[in-house]
């Protein structure tokens, strides 16, 4: 299973955090330290694998984003680039040519979306038609403009 | 009460703050708005407030609390109140907190709802967070959902389910009805998560596996529709159809197959398929065969599967990608024990890994290469091994170093490849060897004997290059202290001998106790050169002074061994050459840490004298070094000496490098009620013989024959005489001193033979 997915800026600024395993506070904050500085500090052209304690980590960069995912030893890392690759898809269909600003502007929606495409640290709907459908739909059931 | 700031004018308003400071300020002035809006249980706003409550979490500001908020919104009917408090939820709240309980009957209330988006809300809250008291109190609902026929929530049910066993593992059983059919879907996203409820119940149960394993057929069906069928929009990436769903039922088929014969053989077929027909252009292709390769050889499938994985993993290998390289490198690693020769034929592609930039992949292809070694390819692995010893990141080269050294000794083709490496190795990657490699590398030079004089010129002029490298000085030190009359006289046979002059050796060896670079512990090892050089060298003299000018040296150390020596010098002039002496022959055994050899002749003397500094510390272990000069070589044991209930019995081995050494092992057994305490044993030889008694075990020998006392004697035969032996034991017993005085005679005749 995955146990965390996180997104920070190049400067380090986190941008989201989904937690699969229930972990302290101060324990996340400590994972996501070490996360940045340890992507961060990666030369450029080399692999997007990296071992971290018992975890892979595995990482890419789209634009001015690093998306990182920490998943357990069974995992196969070829597949979890694939897993980063189909979330940014799924944000660039729902945005229109995503950029990190929107995401920060709208952290709430990236949030569902993620929660549409995975699941307890397991990928829920192999669809990006059934996901896109189903925040849309979502999205009509809010009451409007409340936030 | 004017209406709180708007979630995005908040997050605009804090990017504009250009400091720290001034960030933090906005976000207190924020929260203690947020505070005062709580208070007033605003319904309105609380959702607004809330976001943007989460939103300053981010940024790492504590938020705590905001947590009965969530659940106020989680109880709301508004659908956005309900979005918001259950991502707060799964943000804010964790099983640590005693609040996060009271979600669990909003949560069993959102199951039942309505609308589905409601209870998919419900679903995956549960699922990413759910503690095991909620996951007790809700898995009903959730199994009940994993029966619907919505597909939406079905998904979600199955993910969910796995959560709850995950938390609650007894709960498995009553998930196991709901599985019958799930396998029968269209939809893919049930699918999925189908295969990956069932592959977490094989994981935990050897009882769901053999249940699970009927299953086998079905998913392989699944899998061939999914490679044979046409272009499917909806799940197509790069041309292949819905590679998550292919590589789960591949992970699920792998642990299906795992030692169970019908079942591999089953899959046979599909895992070929895959295997040839994957497209490999892209990561996704490449992510499918991975997974392949992995399943194929953790199942039990046939050698040309077997071959055709290794070729796969051989292929990948060539891949321009590097992700795909690493892939290889790590899988082949776990494969290289269990199919070597396969393996093999890919070496010299991994041994052009080494030359990879990444150092990820330059990690893996090093353990791989040394992997990959034997008595075959020594010489041109070892090569390239060295080569990358020269050139690689200073990280690499402890563990390159201990790596060529365990290879060169288990595979050196002969003794002076063997120096000739481990003088490479010192010279290029001196400082990075770990410590316990020079009593080792020590142990090897003594060991063999026709190269010491090759050995320490070739150290010898190594150190005039350079002494900052302490290891290879300390190697070297020793060497010159033992071995310096072959260096001066110009003995040497492999190579061209040098014309070095004791003071040149003493020049050097002094050098190496004045200067910066020396580590206490290398100054230890040249002083103690020098002093052995008395006995080798005629320039006793020189040796004195410098030897009573660290008398008075600041290094404790130093000044112990300085002041000794001298005493040697002075009262036991008659004792240095004895003590002097080359260092016998040192066995590599899986006995006792370094004890003090004591060198008897003739009558066995229990020790007085002070034993010779034997190189420091740290016997090789046995994870490092196998055991190779110990050979049984089955000779019968036999009983020495029985009598008054202390049984005393010999086992034999023969020390390898030198077949006149024979090694006993003397086992005291006592069969009285009693211990028998202060227990001596001594042995004497006739004068053709020479023994070493090396310390016992223990000298309490236990009642009742709970224990053995050992002790090991080493007896030098060398004009091949009949072994025989007196034997003097002492001990205390019952209160009172017990002595005896024994002969032995009935040595096997091969123990001497």
């Amino acid at each position: 299973m995955m146990r965390f997915m996180l997104l920070f800026s190049r400067q380090g600024r986190l941008r989201l955090q989904k937690w699969f395993t229930a972990i302290s506070e101060r324990e996340k904050k400590k994972i996501i330290r070490e996360m940045t500085t340890m992507v961060l500090a990666r030369p450029p052209r080399t692999c997007n694998f990296l071992r971290w304690k018992d975890l892979k980590i595995v990482y890419k960069r789209y634009a001015s984003l690093y998306f990182c995912l920490g998943v357990e030893d069974e995992e196969n890392e070829l597949l979890a680039l694939e897993i980063i690759h189909r979330y940014v898809e799924l944000l660039d269909k729902y945005f229109g040519n995503v950029c990190e600003l929107d995401i920060i502007f709208n952290f709430e929606k990236a949030y569902f979306i993620l929660d549409e495409f995975l699941m307890g640290g397991e990928i829920q709907e192999t669809s990006k038609q059934i996901v896109n459908r189903a925040i849309e739909s979502s999205d009509m059931l809010q009451e409007p403009a409340p936030l | 009460m004017p209406a709180p700031i708007r979630l995005r004018e908040l997050i605009r308003t804090i990017r504009t703050a250009r400091t720290q400071a001034e960030e933090r300020e906005m976000i207190q002035k924020e929260c203690a708005a947020i505070r005062s809006s709580f208070r007033e249980e605003d319904n309105t706003y609380r959702c607004r407030n809330v976001a943007k409550l989460l939103y300053m979490h981010m940024l790492g500001y504590p938020a705590h609390f905001g947590q009965l908020e969530c659940l106020k919104l989680i109880a709301s009917q508004k659908f956005t109140d309900k979005r918001i408090g259950y991502l707060g939820a799964m943000l804010l709240l964790d099983e640590r907190q005693d609040v996060h309980l009271l979600m669990t009957n909003c949560i069993k209330n959102d199951l039942n709802h309505s609308t589905q988006y409601v209870q998919g809300l419900a679903l995956c809250t549960l699922g990413c967070m759910g503690s095991s008291e909620m996951c007790r109190d809700l898995a009903g609902e959730v199994e009940k959902l994993l029966k619907t026929s919505n597909s939406y929530l079905r998904k979600k049910a199955a993910l969910c389910a796995v959560h709850v066993i995950r938390k609650v593992p007894e709960l498995m059983e009553m998930f196991l009805p709901a599985t019958k059919n799930l396998l029968s879907e269209k939809n893919h996203g049930v699918l999925h998560t189908s295969v990956v409820l069932l592959t977490e119940m094989c994981e935990r149960s050897p009882d769901m596996l053999s249940h699970f394993r009927k299953l086998v057929p079905q998913l392989v069906r699944i899998l061939k529709n999914l490679i044979m069928s046409g272009y499917s929009p909806e799940h197509d990436v790069s041309g292949i159809s819905d590679p998550f769903l292919q590589v789960r039922i591949l992970r699920l088929l792998r642990i299906l197959g795992k030692n169970d014969d019908d079942s591999s053989e089953a899959m046979n077929d599909i895992l070929a398929q895959v295997a040839t027909n994957t497209e490999t252009s892209k990561n996704v292709g490449n992510a499918i065969l991975y997974e392949t390769v992995l399943t194929i050889m953790d199942i039990k499938s046939e050698s040309g599967l077997r071959v055709l994985a290794i070729n796969i993993l051989g292929r990948f290998l060539l891949n321009n990608d590097k992700n795909i390289r690493y892939v290889a490198l790590t899988s082949l690693l776990k494969t290289v024990q269990t199919d070597h020769n396969a393996v093999q034929r890919h070496r010299s592609t991994i041994v052009d890994c080494l030359k990879d930039l990444d150092v990820s992949i330059k990690r893996r292809a090093m353990e791989l290469s040394f992997a990959l070694v034997n008595g075959n390819n020594i010489r041109g692995m070892m090569k390239e091994l060295l080569y990358f010893l020269d050139s690689c990141d200073p990280d690499f080269k402890a563990d390159c170093a201990s790596g060529v050294f365990l290879a060169a000794e288990k595979y050196a083709p002969s003794k002076r490849w063997h120096i000739d490496t481990i003088m490479r190795v010192l010279t290029t990657a001196g400082s990075y060897v770990r410590d316990d490699s020079v009593p080792n590398l020590i142990q090897l030079i003594t060991n063999s004997v026709e190269m010491h004089a090759y050995t320490v010129q070739r150290l010898y002029k190594a150190l005039l290059d350079d002494i900052s490298q302490q290891p290879l000085v300390q190697v070297a030190s020793w060497c010159i202290g033992e071995y310096g009359d072959l260096l001066v006289s110009g003995q040497c046979e492999e190579e061209e001998p040098i014309q070095v002059t004791e003071d040149e050796v003493l020049d050097v060896l002094e050098g190496l106790l004045v200067s910066n670079l020396s580590t206490p512990v290398t100054r230890g090892y040249s002083l103690t050169a020098i002093m052995k050089l008395s006995t080798r060298f005629s320039s006793v003299n020189r040796i004195k002074k410098v030897v009573s000018i660290y008398g008075s040296s600041i290094d404790v150390e130093l000044q112990q061994r300085a002041v000794e020596y001298n005493a040697l010098f002075k009262k036991y002039d008659h004792m240095r050459p004895a003590l002097l002496e080359r260092m016998p022959i040192m066995e590599k055994s899986a006995s006792n840490g370094p004890t003090e050899i004591v060198q008897t002749n003739g009558e066995a003397e229990p020790s007085a004298v002070e034993s010779k500094h034997p190189p420091p510390v740290t016997q090789p272990t046995n994870q490092v070094r196998t055991i190779l000069n110990t050979v049984f070589i089955g000779i019968p044991p036999m009983t020495a000496y029985s009598k008054n209930g202390l049984k005393i019995d010999f086992t034999f081995e023969r020390a390898n490098p030198n077949p006149n050494i024979a090694v006993i092992t003397i086992h005291a057994t006592n069969s009285t009620e009693a211990e028998m305490t202060d227990f001596v044993f001594q042995a004497a030889v006739p004068k053709t013989f020479q023994l070493q008694l090396l310390s016992p075990s223990s000298n309490v020998v236990p009642a009742l024959n709970q224990g053995t006392v050992t002790q090991v004697i080493r007896v030098l035969n060398q004009q091949k005489q009949q072994l025989r032996m007196r034997i003097k034991l002492t001990y205390t017993h019952k209160g009172s001193a017990v002595q005896d005085l024994a002969e032995v005679n009935n040595f096997p005749p091969q123990s001497w033979q």
